[in-house]
């Protein structure tokens, strides 16, 4: 049993358990013929996750961790292979179409990364914002009308009837991102699940959105999750923060613990990489852990722990044959932290790198 | 303590000497100085000098005819560029001028829209029809490439200063082997044969760490990280004196980022390279440059080592644009705002173009354009809080609003 899954009852909102999605490679002539995929991306290979009634989860990792397919699986745009998630409690792994869904919808938002393509150019704002409301036939027009200009001036768009009948291409990314975030509020939705929904934005309108998610969350009883590649945009806006790799978790904590003393090699090697916007000191390049390579391809996941190919510890800890064989859990560390490596068993730090001193980094190409 | 009002001349060595005997005397605050090569600039502007001979010494083929070898790698002045938008002009670079020494990292940062890419592509000229170099200089060994008609260009471009681009993607040839396309220019440019451009080809795969017989790929058969690493490697294809990265790790995965970083610090400490490296993520330059340049609205805000810059920021923008990063490292977790956005720059304010989203604006700032001053931590600064003459002490600025602490710490106080 892993911490995150004794979260206490009725704490959690959402919870994910043994969640997977394995994408069927369907390619050649001869797959058609045997009409069976010659293997599976496993996009998501398994993973128990508890989101908490009011928190900001973090989801962090890579390109190819799977990360996203997760976030597309809560919100229902992608269907999991196998697992059971859970909204309050109750099994809606199975809900697709009809009146669950859409109920279902109301509750579980989604903000994408791109405010310049989730909206429809020859939309005004107001009928974007309005859609919702209409498909899930909430109120009369007089009512309707409310909640849009409500909703718009919560995003900060203010005066929110000037704002309403203006098109996309009028508004700067930075407003067109609230834009987005008034369609997904404008449902009062319990969770709100935003991928990447700062990585376009320029740094200062970066902080703009992240306050006002943060300011949101506070006065509506919000809860986020919050998928990002960017370890530092996680630490500012996460609770707490679940790193994963290769579709599975590797590393689960509060945002201060995860960054702070990471209990896992992969999440270490993160922050060690992690820019700094501090005067550079002596020493700080010794600080990076940089790994090689880059994440396999999840069509072909290594065996045994699926970081150990990369793992700058396992070798070094006399470990290698166990991290190679046998795959760890996400391992309880106590206080809800688990890290899924074997030399987190101990409850001890990791030990130090031993760094080769002029060692360049060796590059195996991915594919 | 000297002050003197920079138009931009500075890069003369022997007066950078002189600036430096000026400050070794006057012994500038060694304590908070990080980048101890400033402390000691007296030193390094003579390493500057070896270097220079030295890298030179390197190259694999002469000095272009015209080339002084005595002046400066790259000097600047006053450069400006203008776009024409149907009725309207962009004033997109407006007298920016900027020095580069062999074997320095210059790193440009700015918000988007502030002239950094144009900056750098109104260098070679490498800009869009609509776009005009309408003033200033660029000086290449002494060499004005202002004056050059196109085709004189040419022999400039590639081979004495190359670009990374961002995409990767979009900028290799999707139906042309990896290591074809690096072997083109060296074929054409360099006059090499075919047989030994390909050799060519096939060392510089390996030396950006692509295996050699990768270089039969196609782009579409390789990862993110490696085809920008074959970009680095097309780059490097005519052993340029510069190399200017254009966002060349803002598409990447961290761990991908880190790794290029670190291939270009090497590359750089193996060739002596010349970089300029053009990001809008401050924090990526801090271990990468020697030098940063901050831009806003066309214009240099501040520019000055690394350490200085980071270390004691004096322009406001320079300041806020700093505590808009989070840093993991020191546990700074609180974000400052900039509120407002980038000025339309067909229509810049008059003035400081900050001054609308400057907390320190004064009256002085929305008539007077604030002069360049640099100081004698060789930095210079186009503020009306810095005047010629002041002592350059650091303007604290009344910090925005950070990012609730308590909101962002809630369920961790309360486990």
């Amino acid at each position: 049993m892993t911490a995150d899954t004794r979260a206490r009852d009725g704490d959690e909102l959402i919870r994910l358990e043994g969640l997977e999605v394995h994408f069927p490679i369907r390619g050649g002539l001869r797959d058609l013929v045997r009409r069976r995929p010659s293997g599976f991306v496993r996009a998501v290979d398994g993973i128990d996750l508890t989101i908490r009634r009011g928190e900001v989860l973090g989801l962090v990792g890579e390109s190819g961790s799977g990360k996203t397919t997760t976030g597309r699986v809560i919100v229902k745009l992608t269907r999991p292979t196998g697992g059971r998630l859970l909204l309050d409690g109750e099994d809606v792994t199975g809900v697709w179409g009809g009146d669950a869904l859409r109920r279902y919808r109301r509750r579980v938002q989604l903000i994408f990364q791109d405010p310049y393509e989730t909206l429809n150019p020859k939309q005004t704002i107001h009928d974007f914002v309005a859609e919702p409301l209409e498909v899930q036939r909430i109120g009369n027009a007089a009512e309707r009308e409310q909640r849009v200009l409500d909703a718009i001036d919560t995003a900060g768009l203010r005066p929110a009837a000037d704002f309403a009948f203006r098109y996309p291409h009028e508004l700067s990314g930075g407003q067109r991102q609230r834009v987005v975030i008034a369609g997904a509020l404008v449902l009062d939705p319990a969770i709100v699940v935003a991928d990447e929904p700062v990585s376009m934005l320029d740094v200062s309108i970066r902080t703009e959105i992240l306050n006002l998610m943060l300011d949101l969350r506070r006065q509506r009883d919000l809860t986020y999750l919050f998928i990002t590649h960017d370890l530092s945009v996680a630490w500012v806006i996460a609770d707490r923060i679940a790193v994963m790799y290769l579709g599975k978790v590797m590393e689960l904590g509060t945002a201060g613990e995860v960054i702070g003393d990471p209990r896992h090699p992969y999440t270490r090697a993160l922050v060690s990489v992690m820019p700094t916007p501090e005067p550079p000191q002596p020493g700080l390049r010794a600080r990076r852990v940089i790994l090689a390579g880059e994440t396999p391809d999840a069509a072909h996941i290594p065996t045994g722990c699926r970081f150990h190919p990369r793992c700058p510890l396992a070798e070094q800890a006399g470990i290698m044959a166990r991290c190679r064989a046998e795959e760890p859990p996400l391992i309880d560390l106590g206080n809800g932290r688990a890290s899924a490596c074997w030399l987190a068993e101990s409850g001890k730090p990791l030990p130090a790198v031993e760094r080769r001193m002029g060692a360049v980094a060796p590059v195996g190409d991915a594919r | 303590m000297t002050l003197m009002p920079d138009p931009g001349r500075l890069s003369d060595v022997t007066e950078t000497a002189r600036l430096g005997r000026a400050e070794s005397a006057h012994d500038f605050d060694p304590a908070a100085d990080a980048d101890s090569a400033v402390a000691n600039a007296a030193a390094s502007a003579s390493v500057v000098l070896a270097g220079r001979a030295a890298i030179r010494g390197r190259r694999q083929w002469p000095l272009p005819k015209q080339a002084d070898p005595d002046a400066p790698l790259l000097v600047v002045e006053g450069l400006t560029t203008h776009f024409t938008l149907g009725d309207s002009t962009v004033h997109a670079v407006d007298g920016v001028s900027f020095t580069l020494e062999d074997g320095e990292a210059l790193g440009i940062a700015g918000e988007s829209g502030c002239g950094k890419t144009t900056t750098a592509l109104s260098l070679l000229r490498l800009l869009p029809a609509n776009a005009e170099v309408v003033g200033g200089s660029v000086k290449l060994f002494g060499i004005d490439l202002c004056t050059k008609s196109e085709k004189a260009l040419r022999r400039y471009r590639w081979r004495e200063i190359s670009i990374i681009f961002q995409g990767a993607m979009n900028a290799l040839n999707p139906v042309k082997r990896v290591g074809d396309q690096v072997a083109e220019p060296i074929e054409l440019r360099v006059g090499l044969s075919k047989a030994d451009a390909a050799r060519r080809a096939g060392e510089l795969l390996e030396l950006v760490g692509i295996p050699r017989s990768r270089g039969r790929a196609y782009p579409h058969e390789l990862s993110g990280g490696m085809r920008q690493r074959a970009m680095i490697a097309m780059a490097l294809a005519c052993d340029p004196a510069i190399i200017i990265g254009d966002e060349p790790t803002t598409a990447l995965d961290v761990m991908v980022q880190a790794q290029i970083l670190e291939l270009l610090e090497d590359l750089r400490a193996k060739l002596g390279l010349s970089l300029i490296l053009i990001t809008h993520d401050l924090s990526v330059l801090a271990e990468t440059c020697d030098r940063v340049m901050v831009m806003y609205a066309g214009r240099v805000a501040e520019e000055g080592p690394v350490g200085r810059i980071y270390g004691t920021p004096r322009h406001p923008y320079t300041q806020m644009l700093l505590a808009a990063f989070p840093d993991v490292h020191s546990g700074r977790r609180d974000l400052g705002t900039i509120p407002g956005s980038p000025p339309d720059l067909r229509t810049p304010p008059p003035g400081c173009r900050f001054h609308p989203r400057c907390p320190a604006a004064m009256e002085v700032c929305r008539t007077d354009v604030p002069p360049e001053v640099r100081f004698d931590d060789r930095v210079r600064v186009a503020c009306h809080l810095y005047p010629p003459g002041s002592d350059g002490v650091p303007v604290p600025l009344p910090r925005p609003a950070p990012v609730s602490a308590e909101a962002a710490v809630g369920p961790e106080a309360a486990p």
